[in-house]
């Protein structure tokens, strides 16, 4: 079966973004992009599929604009088979992804989607779920396990309480949390390999989708900060200061 | 304008997270309604009756609905929904599988964890790991919002007196099943409304060494947490992990032990009121942001402060 990953460029997560001068949105100038983490947990657990011969190909699907295209090299550098870019200047919301997801997947004829629970920039968490909505599919959101058996996905999923299974008919969406599995590094001669491989490019329209933004951001701020402590030197002070400054025991 | 908010609950009871989303409802300001989906959950249905400022709830009590499978469930609340200015839930693993759905089934955006209304279609929302704070609008006809509970005070759970209106539809997408659990038995309180929550880090070393953080636990009444270090060297259940890809907690008193401050914990734990943070590590990051910092070995401060509790 064929198995979509979707992959986001992001923010490296090592880096404290913050808001630009003049509160328009956040200051993207300088900093590292990368693969976001949980897109790279999607793309470990697709190639694996394919070593265990579960998946029979591999393809990475991203939005943005051409710069994303290195990280769709990344994921083919990992082990991907190809790569389709969705491009645009816009800033493609969840619910837009989620539009161009399902139209890639039908025109793949993908049994399967994985991608991750969140993007680490927007903090938003929706677009496996949409996608799965728009498709009808069965969702297997926050996966720590993820089993193909008897055509049926079987996912692990990690929630509030513990941990739930449920079995989800296929076409089926997943969305990875960390403990899915540890993300392989790519080898140099892999990554001089993946140039090779192919990258197809397409528009928002080659795929019917018009996209519009239903949220608008209308300013960013810091988040208030913190006054700066004191260090106490032993058990006791700490106790006395929990006790009678700051009374909260 | 009314609002539908989705009840979180295990079928027996209601759960405290309700009360906070109800809290933000108020704030946005119009009718509130409740949706207790479920089985065998009329318990659960009663109680969000009595909770302060609801004026309706609907009830729906189906097998379909019993697990809260958001394939069945986003059918049945994108039903219900359409006729709502604002559809909100809280942030939990329920609400944030179940919101996406229905913003998609109804073609409209959703916005995830808000901590602060500004107006009925403005809103606080923090983005990468809350190092920044957005004010963003909503330009659809319906609001689909997950609501962070951390944000808004609880309204009280008694006090109302609303009406129970059954639900019939049922609704099964006939695409997912429920094949099994595994709960975590947890005895003290819950993790994202305790007063107090101890956590602890990769420097526990084992899981078994949680039993020095259990110790104060106990005497504080408080809940344990943990990094995500420490839950994936497997000392401890993920679902204790906080952090901006875990729980998000903001209990009066927080108690970080061997736990080195990364962004993404600290997105999780700093908007407690008052921090307290035990490291070996006087250079460690999560000084940065305790108000009562100890450099120790937390093998010899753990025992000692349980001890003078
Ligand atoms: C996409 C993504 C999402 C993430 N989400 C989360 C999240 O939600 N929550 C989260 O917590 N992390 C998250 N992380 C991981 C995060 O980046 C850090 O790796 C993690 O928080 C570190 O955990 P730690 O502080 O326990 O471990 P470390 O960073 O290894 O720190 C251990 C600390 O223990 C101290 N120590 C050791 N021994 C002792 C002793 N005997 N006495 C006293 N102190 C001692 C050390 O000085 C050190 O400061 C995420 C990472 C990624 C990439
Ligand atoms: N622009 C995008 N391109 C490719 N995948 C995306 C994009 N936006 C979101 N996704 C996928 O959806 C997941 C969740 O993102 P979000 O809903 O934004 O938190 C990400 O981890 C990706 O797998």
């Amino acid at each position: 079966m064929k198995v979509l990953v979707a992959v986001k460029r992001v923010a490296d997560y090592n880096v404290k973004v913050r808001p630009k001068g003049d509160g328009s949105g956040p200051d993207l100038n300088n900093v590292k992009m990368s693969i976001n983490p949980f897109c790279e947990i999607a793309v470990e657990e697709a190639v694996r599929m394919k070593e265990a011969g579960v998946a029979s190909e591999v393809v990475a699907v991203s939005i943005g604009d051409k710069s994303s295209q290195e990280q769709i090299r990344t994921a083919l550098a990992l082990g991907v088979d190809r790569g389709i870019l969705v491009e645009t200047d816009e800033e493609a919301q969840p619910l837009g992804v989620a539009k161009l997801l399902n139209e890639v997947m039908k025109q793949e004829e993908a049994q399967l989607i994985i991608l991750g629970k969140q993007s680490i920039d927007g903090d938003n968490n929706q677009t496996g779920q949409m996608l799965a909505a728009l498709g009808g599919m069965g969702q297997g959101t926050f996966a720590s396990e993820l089993k193909i058996e008897d055509g049926k996905a079987l996912v692990t999923r990690e929630v509030d309480g513990g941990l739930q299974t449920v079995s989800l008919k296929l076409p089926a969406v997943v969305t990875t949390d960390l403990r899915l599995n540890e993300p392989r590094y790519a080898s140099l001669p892999n990554i001089m390999k993946a140039k090779k491989k192919p990258l197809d490019v397409k528009t928002p329209a080659d795929l019917g989708v018009e996209l519009k933004a239903g949220v608008k951001i209308v300013k960013v701020a810091p988040p208030p900060e913190r006054e700066a402590g004191i260090k106490v030197e032993s058990v006791a002070e700490l106790v006395d200061k929990l006790k009678n400054e700051a009374k909260v025991i | 304008m009314s609002i539908l908010v989705i009840a979180e609950h295990d079928n027996t009871s209601l759960k405290d997270a309700t009360l906070n989303v109800v809290a933000a409802a108020k704030e946005i300001g119009a009718d509130i309604d409740v949706l207790v989906a479920g089985s065998g959950c009329s318990a659960a249905a009663e109680q969000a009756a009595k909770v302060e400022g609801v004026s309706k709830v609907l009830h729906a009590d189906n097998a379909a609905y019993e697990h809260q499978l958001a394939e069945n469930l986003g059918l049945l609340v994108a039903d219900l929904g359409k006729d709502y200015s604002h559809i909100l839930a809280p942030a939990t693993t329920n609400g944030k599988n179940l919101l996406p759905r229905v913003a998609a089934l109804l073609d409209v955006a959703q916005l995830s964890d808000v901590t602060a209304v500004v107006s009925e279609d403005t809103f606080e929302r923090p983005i990468y790991a809350g190092n920044i704070i957005a004010t963003v609008q909503s330009e659809d006809p319906i609001k689909v919002i997950s609501i962070r509970t951390t944000g808004f005070d609880a309204v009280a759970a008694e006090g109302g007196s609303a009406s129970v209106d059954a639900v019939d539809a049922v609704h099964d997408a006939g695409v997912s099943s429920f094949v099994g659990e595994d709960v975590a038995s947890s005895e003290g309180p819950e993790l994202t409304s305790a007063d107090v929550v101890i956590s602890g880090g990769r420097g526990m070393q084992n899981g078994d060494n949680f039993k020095l953080l259990e110790a104060v636990a106990e005497k504080l009444g408080a809940a344990i947490g943990a990094s995500r270090a420490a839950v994936d060297a497997g000392f401890v259940p993920n679902d204790m992990q906080v952090g901006q890809t875990g729980k998000i907690v903001a209990p009066n008193l927080y108690i970080a032990v061997g736990i080195s401050g990364a962004i993404q914990h600290l997105a999780g734990m700093k908007d407690s009121k008052v921090i307290v943070a035990i490291n070996k590590d006087e250079d460690a990051p999560i000084f940065q942001v305790a108000d009562y910092g100890l450099v120790a070995d937390l093998f010899e401060a753990m025992p000692e402060l349980a001890e003078a509790l």
